[in-house]
């Protein structure tokens, strides 16, 4: 998929899956049925941007203001380069 | 990106205990004849009460526990499950309900769903009603479980559907499989026994033969890509049994590594079947989960490597396979240090040969193994 594409793409957890801050990991992780991914800090950013509502280039937007150091293009490219692992890996879906 | 790996290192101080087994009741309908259930659990009399229980999971979350297994016997024969699951969910686990379905209807469904209940995990015998009759000990559970997995399935849950596998079952795996895909499963575990418990006395009886496996392992393999092709995402986990393997399975990720069980009573346990070895556990009513994780002597026990004997203490893969596992190792060499006789480096590997032409040689019907009920139990009691 190009990245044009993924844009305007709405992605959201997989239904009955839960992004969680664990304390006593100091990280996010991912549950799911009877198992856990244990995410790390640009992971656990991107996922929590999920709402079902906002598009790719959206969260893009929001990401960048959160993280402003980030040098210009590297968030979209992490962020679509993550999303399509976690959509093979079967961690989000989108319509 | 990920880690999937636990937090217990070697010989280090373990990690927290991310996984709790809340063994809510031994009491069952059901009357499996592979159930990993201790033979004796008959004498226990003594549940948890409600408080007691909501008093281990706030203890376990604080410790960093975060996925919680409700599982029994029928954890739905605890009148306060609901209760349970509501605290359970408000301490922040996610929570997974393991069950027969048996003790279910649409009004529970609705009512754990209120409750924050995550997912629930139901049990099939077989896609055929007679082998299911025969291997559950009820004619009539066959059915509802169908019907309760439909109910499941329409409430919104992610539906992940386990079948353990044996002899008398696993020739009709494609039709299994296939029951699986009618009823909308997420997943499946295809699950070989585990030779415990119950299990573990009708072994001879339920262990499949080599070819048996080999056929399901290709079944298998063509629903998956079946399943691809129609980009039908229905996940099968296959557990091969080992038995049949030439190394052992990493048990449990390592003794006290990264799971806690709570047995009935508040047996504190690093695995469900650990109660059949010739040591005594901690309870839970009586020293803090912290205490019992971190400083017991039981959970200390099989830690890290220095308790391993030969062929481990040498061996290269000990911190990949742990030695196996402790319950597997004390049930057939009676020395629960053993390296689990499984691996072909076992000096005890014998064992596991012998016990795979004994059961060639068992020509049992599955309706002539002993079912596990209170009854058989009694007569494990010690009491």
């Amino acid at each position: 998929m190009n990245q044009t594409g993924i844009d305007t793409l709405v992605y959201r957890l997989r239904p009955g899956w839960r992004l969680q801050w664990e304390e006593a990991q100091q990280r996010h992780v991912l549950l799911y049925p009877e198992g856990m991914v244990k995410l790390n800090d640009s992971a656990g950013a991107i996922l929590g941007q999920l709402d079902g509502q906002r598009d790719v280039a959206t969260l893009i937007e929001r990401l960048q203001a959160q993280f402003p150091e980030a040098p210009d293009g590297a968030i979209a490219e992490d962020v679509h380069a993550f999303l399509v692992d976690a959509q093979q890996q079967g961690w989000i879906q989108h319509d | 990106m990920t880690d999937h790996t636990d937090t217990a290192t070697a010989n280090g101080s373990p990690g927290a205990p991310l996984w709790l087994l809340a063994e809510l009741t031994y009491r069952c309908p059901l009357q499996c004849s592979y159930c990993s259930n201790p033979l004796d659990f008959a004498a226990v009399k003594q549940e948890l009460t409600t408080d007691e229980w909501i008093d281990v999971l706030t203890q376990a979350r604080a410790m960093g526990a975060v996925q919680l297994g409700f599982s029994g016997g029928e954890p739905l024969v605890r009148k306060d499950l609901e209760t349970l699951v509501a605290e359970a969910r408000r301490l922040g686990f996610y929570t997974n309900l393991i069950t027969s379905a048996l003790g279910l209807d649409e009004a529970r469904i609705h009512a754990l769903r209120d409750a924050g209940l995550d997912h629930i995990q139901i049990s099939l015998q077989a896609s055929d009603p007679d082998v299911a009759a025969a291997v559950a000990g009820s004619a009539k559970a066959h059915a509802k479980k169908l019907a309760m997995a439909r109910a499941v399935k329409e409430a919104g849950y992610p539906m992940v559907l386990n079948v353990v596998l044996h002899r008398h079952n696993i020739d009709q795996l494609d039709t299994i499989i296939a029951l699986c895909d009618d009823l909308g499963a997420d997943a499946v575990e295809l699950a070989n026994c585990q030779l415990y418990g119950w299990a573990h006395l009708n072994r001879a009886g339920l262990l499949p033969s080599q070819a048996q496996l080999e056929a399901a392992e290709a079944t298998t393999n063509r629903w998956r890509q079946r399943l691809a092709e129609r980009d039908r995402d229905m996940r099968l986990l296959f557990v091969v049994p080992d038995y049949y393997a030439d190394r052992p399975k990493a048990c449990m990720g390592g003794w006290g590594s990264i799971f806690m069980t709570v047995a009935p009573d508040g047996a504190v346990l690093p695995c469900h079947s650990a109660r059949m070895l010739p040591m005594d556990f901690p309870n839970a009513r009586e020293h803090p989960l912290q205490e019992i994780w971190y400083d017991s002597a039981a959970f200390n026990r099989y830690r890290g490597d220095d308790w391993m004997q030969e062929p481990c203490r040498s061996c290269d893969e000990r911190h990949k396979d742990v030695g196996g596992c402790r319950c597997q190792a004390y049930m057939l060499t009676g020395d629960p240090a053993a390296t689990d006789p499984v691996c072909d480096l076992s000096p005890d590997h014998h064992l596991i040969e012998a016990a795979r032409r004994e059961a060639a040689d068992d020509s049992r019907s599955a309706q002539a193994l002993t079912l596990r009920n209170a009854r058989e139990s009694q007569v494990f009691c010690r009491t």
